[in-house]
């Protein structure tokens, strides 16, 4: 699946983000570019704006000042599944193909489709109830991928689910970023998640939010599935960690 | 950016997402409740236990004929009741009543629907109008529409549009207010995935908003079917006219009027028998689906 994505698909430019004339400045001169097909990930403690700045970037909120520019209106997707509780499975897909305007009668192959690209391709007419968490977490993807938007936010989507649940999404979402060739931009507490996801990790300072520091892993594709990767990953993760904790302790009183 | 398909399929036997794929199936398999039978013998039970109270009124009335504390034309026996609604199917005015009466709620409480439902999503949606006609909704709701009888027939005379009047105003203030206490109960995620997913306009409103408000709608439906019922009754018993045709509630007021107490307990039967019937064979379905739909079922 190829998704034409427009040059530059994320470009943040001096994004400075304050809710109240007089509050905390939230997002302090936050600049960002992130390539076409580009897996980031955003890492920092509480309170370094992670969250307002995806929401800006989806659009739910608008910065102070400062200029977002993307080839389109971003997917977004929660911590929790978000799943519409009175819909199956296949059609809270169809709910998001339907408002994305794809037409009634290619829905429901479609939706089946993009079931089977997260493994559920026999819980079309299950029901979220019915769902385990990761698998509700799977049928968020797909309604995702549904919109068929260029640029993916995912916002500690995995926080809430167990260790095991975690392992295979962490499997599933790589080959699904290298399927569909989406920009991803990954938000997570968790240092060694987004070294093993991503391409490129940004550290958060807090309050005010601000990239301190940035760590380039690369795609080497063959290198990611050695077994050298895995204690690359560790040692990096290692280092991620102590600069977060620096930031952190620099709060301290 | 359209999206190529095609190229997206699972790639047949691909080693190591095929592991990946069964220990995902496996672990969906562990993860996922085991499917519980239904029991066929508690489904029959849930639908014949009201007739155990049935029963149990019938026999305290049926003791208190035979202990003859009151005269037969103060406490009818159940028999004579029986036989008082089995004279009226003789002349043809116990099924016409029935259904004519059934007919008018049906109709007054699909018009409440349609006026209702945009009212309590305008209401529900948006916090200005509502603090401005909220209170005046909940006052409409308080008072008992059986006041607007008077109005009603000064308006419209002795016509259908009295009846209509009257179960409209019982009616529109509940099934809106069970909409908006219903839209206020949509956990704010759901919100923002809509909104995420690009619903907006009469689109949200429909694929939305009405959806997850459903469950508090279907409250305030059910409420609003037993005010047009007992405001239609009411409406029946006060606006008593030959040219408005058979209702129960004309003949309840008949029954008062000749003073037959047994005719006056039947009629009473027959608005309570119908307003158990439409919440056995409607409401406590569709309530019992909704449930089960959403994993609310206990």
């Amino acid at each position: 699946m190829t998704i034409a994505v427009a040059p530059g698909a994320v470009e943040l430019h001096h994004i400075v983000k304050q809710f109240s004339a007089d509050g905390p400045i939230v997002l302090d001169d936050v600049s960002l570019s992130v390539k076409p097909g580009e897996f980031v990930s955003l890492v920092g403690a509480s309170g370094c704006g992670k969250s307002t700045l995806l929401n800006i970037l989806a659009g739910l909120e608008s910065p102070t000042s400062g200029v977002v520019n993307l080839a389109g209106p971003p997917a977004l997707m929660f911590q929790e599944a978000a799943l519409m509780p009175w819909l199956t499975a296949g059609k809270n897909v169809e709910l998001a193909l339907g408002l994305g305007g794809v037409p009634r009668v290619q829905r429901k192959a479609r939706a089946q489709e993009l079931l089977e690209l997260v493994h559920l391709e026999n819980s079309y007419d299950q029901r979220p109830h019915e769902l385990s968490g990761g698998m509700r977490q799977r049928v968020a993807i797909a309604r995702a991928l549904a919109q068929s938007r260029s640029v993916l936010l995912m916002d500690e989507p995995f926080a809430a689910l167990d260790a095991i649940t975690r392992d295979f999404l962490h499997e599933e979402l790589s080959r699904i970023w290298k399927e569909t060739g989406i920009t991803i931009i990954f938000v997570t507490h968790n240092v060694r998640e987004a070294v093993r996801l991503s391409e490129r990790v940004l550290l958060m300072s807090s309050r005010p939010g601000r990239f301190i520091k940035e760590w380039e892993i690369g795609s080497n594709e063959p290198w990611r599935s050695d077994s050298t990767f895995s204690s690359y990953v560790s040692e990096l993760a290692g280092e991620i960690t102590d600069n977060l904790r620096r930031e952190i302790v620099r709060h301290a009183s | 950016m359209p999206v190529e398909t095609g190229t997206q399929e699972v790639p047949a036997g691909g080693g190591k997402d095929l592991d990946l794929k069964r220990l995902e199936s496996g672990l969906d398999a562990l993860e996922t409740p085991a499917h519980v039978k239904r029991n066929i013998k508690g489904y029959f039970f849930s639908l014949l236990s009201p007739l155990i109270a049935i029963a149990a009124v019938l026999v305290i009335w049926q003791i208190v004929i035979w202990l003859q504390w009151q005269p037969d034309y103060i406490i009818p026996s159940p028999r004579d009741v029986w036989d008082a609604l089995g004279r009226q199917v003789e002349q043809q005015i116990l099924w016409a009543s029935t259904f004519n009466s059934i007919r008018r709620a049906a109709q007054g409480f699909i018009i409440a629907l349609i006026v209702a439902t945009p009212i309590g999503v305008a209401l529900g949606l948006n916090k200005t109008l509502r603090s401005i006609f909220g209170p005046l909704l909940t006052g409409l709701q308080q008072l008992p529409s059986v006041a607007w009888v008077p109005a009603a027939i000064i308006w419209f005379g002795l016509s259908d549009a009295t009846i209509y009047t009257v179960v409209l105003l019982g009616a529109v203030p509940s099934i809106a207010i069970g909409l908006m206490s219903g839209i206020d109960q949509i956990p704010s995620i759901i919100l923002r995935a809509g909104q995420v997913l690009g619903a907006t306009g009469f689109n949200r409103v429909r694929q939305i908003i009405l959806p997850a408000a459903w469950p508090g709608y279907l409250a305030g439906l059910e409420q609003g079917w037993a005010f047009s019922w007992r405001s239609l009754m009411a409406a029946e018993l006060i606006a008593v006219s030959p040219a408005l045709g058979p209702g129960l509630g004309q003949m309840l007021d008949n029954g008062r009027s000749l003073g037959d107490m047994a005719l006056v307990l039947g009629s009473i039967f027959m608005i309570l028998f119908v307003g158990v019937l439409i919440e056995r064979l409607i409401f406590a379905p569709l309530r019992k689906r909704t449930l089960q739909n959403r994993g609310l079922l206990r």
